[in-house]
């Protein structure tokens, strides 16, 4: 019985990762045999973008059970903190060693910033968390866009006023420009580099779901009195939680930077639409559910382009084409046909098992 | 020296007195119900002796221990594992985890060690799996085992709380209607591992209940509480024969 049970958990991560690593070889033959338009070509890194943010996500929504609309921001400072050293070290370190290192710190300062957002934030609960976590991240991104930074030889300099009070000297390195951004930024992205990404997400987040402290974390979304009747420290483990989360969120933000030449902290990229564009991610592909995260996210964001050709009536359908999916994933009366066709096929074959 | 021990507790909701100078001394080793009518402050001294809610006065001692004051996860360490009237399981989460959570301050290992399953990793859980069959066991819930725990029937609940809360290696343990909502023969089918739990870990049992017939069929002494206040005290029939008992919750 133990035996099985443990098997069945690896069985569902390996298909998990068996899924990834197909689609990326599915991707590169459709590239070599000249299939993928270079529209498509541009967005594979944008994809693995958002499979990691709503890989993140899914710990916090699905794992911890609270409500966050704040992802963005912590993109958004994985994004500028790893850009920023990208820059100020463009020459000095070589590029492979300069990317790891631009990712460490990524994830390490969104973790820093989610760790501090996380212990006003976790004390809240349902709604009233999901809207402070959405003030935090329009501050975080509020902030950025009013930043000034700059180095040169008398050290960092650095203003919210404007470019002119950094008080540079000539031959000085501008780094945040206020609202115009990061200009400069070496490409170090690649598809390649993003899948291996969205495979790591994937090996911390499967295998912290099966730890001791996923369990843990598990039982205060189950039911917190409970978890604390039986020695759970709820904050601890919810801060732990939504640390990670955000750490994650900030590697997908470097892999974005690392992407484009020039980052600006734009509503688009890092407002609030974007931290519900993930949310919907996350919900579509089913709360909890890691590998539905993935393919929710992937659809989603290759929806808009397959359908462009429609011009004008494309986001009509791309809402249909959600509400339709949000109904046969979510309407109870889906879930029983599901569940009952599910049985018909498996019927025989493991009579019972199935509640 | 008593197991459990309170002095003079008390509570008050705003102008209510919910609990009132209550005493109460639980042997080592001891089954001992709690009774009194609905609203009359038991699951309030339930709340208290797991630090849910925090006295006005009066002080909770454990195995000598003064634990006053100290926060849920703490008197959970001290010893104290508990129920609940309307079962609280980790629904979505399988009936081995359960267990495994209740195990979670006794086999540690690091959240690095986990995410990177190092050789501890791999013998730690080991372990835990081992362990919680072995209780699951006990509660006949083996087969169970990687069922969902909302999935699984409601008297089968109830035993899996009793196995969770075991689980945490407690010295006392608090059962809060155990019965509630099981027919007869559920009743004594619980009556009967209640017992066995006792034996079998060498528990000291402390239960709210309702069920006159678990009651007297099971515990050895009885605190009888009305308004907040105990109404009497002592072995089970002794208690059950007094009159004032009879008048104000058992009915002629």
């Amino acid at each position: 019985m133990k035996k099985i049970m443990i098997n069945k958990t690896t069985k569902n991560d390996m298909i998990t990762y068996a899924m990834v690593i197909l689609a990326y070889i599915v991707v590169q033959l459709l590239i070599a045999t000249g299939h993928v338009s270079s529209l498509i070509q541009g967005l594979l890194v944008p994809f693995c973008t958002y499979v990691i943010v709503a890989i993140a996500l899914n710990l916090t929504v699905g794992i911890l059970g609270e409500l966050s609309l704040g992802h963005a921001g912590f993109m958004c400072v994985g994004a500028f903190s790893s850009a920023v050293f990208s820059l100020a070290f463009k020459d000095a370190i070589p590029g492979g060693l300069r990317f790891l290192l631009a990712i460490l710190i990524g994830a390490a300062a969104a973790a820093l910033i989610g760790f501090l957002v996380g212990i006003p934030v976790l004390r809240l609960r349902g709604d009233y968390l999901a809207i402070v976590t959405l003030a935090f991240g329009e501050i975080i991104k509020n902030i950025i866009n009013a930043l000034y930074l700059g180095v040169d030889g008398n050290g960092i300099h650095f203003t919210m006023k404007d470019a002119l009070s950094l008080d540079m000297e000539e031959d000085g390195l501008m780094l945040i420009k206020g609202a115009q951004g990061v200009t400069g930024t070496p490409n170090d992205s690649n598809f390649t580099i993003g899948v291996v990404l969205i495979l790591i997400t994937l090996f911390i987040v499967l295998n912290f779901i099966h730890s001791r402290t996923g369990r843990a974390v598990m039982s205060i979304r189950d039911n917190r009195i409970a978890a604390e009747s039986v020695g759970i420290n709820v904050t601890k483990y919810k801060l732990i939680a939504f640390t990670i989360s955000a750490s994650l969120a900030g590697v997908a933000g470097v892999l974005y930077a690392h992407n484009l030449s020039t980052l600006n902290a734009l509503p688009k990229n890092f407002g609030y639409n974007m931290s519900i564009l993930i949310l919907v991610f996350v919900v579509l592909g089913g709360i909890g559910n890691i590998r539905g995260s993935i393919i929710a996210a992937v659809l989603l964001t290759l929806l808009p382009e397959v359908l462009r050709a429609l011009s004008d009536y494309r986001m009509l359908i791309y809402a249909i084409v959600l509400i339709a999916m949000m109904i046969f994933n979510w309407s109870p009366n889906a879930i029983f046909f599901r569940k009952r066709l599910k049985q018909r096929i498996t019927a025989g074959r493991k009579p019972g098992k199935e509640e | 020296m008593a197991l459990l021990e309170t002095k003079n507790l008390g509570i008050s909701f705003g102008g209510l007195r919910a609990v009132n100078a209550f005493d109460i001394s639980v042997e080592k080793g001891q089954l001992y119900g709690l009774i009194g009518p609905n609203g009359a402050g038991k699951t309030t001294i339930f709340n208290l002796l797991t630090g849910v809610y925090q006295p006005d006065e009066g002080a909770i001692l454990l195995d000598g221990v003064n634990l006053t004051g100290k926060k849920t996860i703490d008197i959970c360490k001290a010893g104290i594992a508990r129920t609940f009237q309307n079962i609280r399981l980790f629904g979505d989460m399988t009936v081995l985890d359960n267990v495994k959570v209740g195990l979670h301050n006794h086999y540690t290992y690091s959240t690095l060690e986990g995410i990177l399953r190092l050789p501890r990793y791999h013998k730690v859980e080991k372990e835990m799996n081992e362990k919680a069959m072995e209780l699951l066991k006990v509660f006949g819930l083996e087969e169970y085992a990687d069922y969902k725990a909302e999935n699984l029937p409601y008297g089968q609940q109830r035993k899996l709380e009793i196995a969770r809360a075991m689980a945490t290696a407690p010295k006392l343990l608090l059962l809060d209607e155990p019965a509630a909502g099981m027919n007869p023969n559920e009743t004594k089918e619980l009556m009967d591992m209640i017992g066995f739990v006792r034996d079998h870990f060498d528990m000291t049992i402390l239960l709210i209940e309702h069920d006159m017939k678990l009651v007297s069929g099971i515990c050895e002494k009885l605190t009888v509480l009305n308004f907040g206040e105990v109404l009497a005290q002592g072995d089970t029939q002794e208690v059950l024969n007094n009159p004032e008992v009879i008048t104000a919750y058992l009915g002629e």
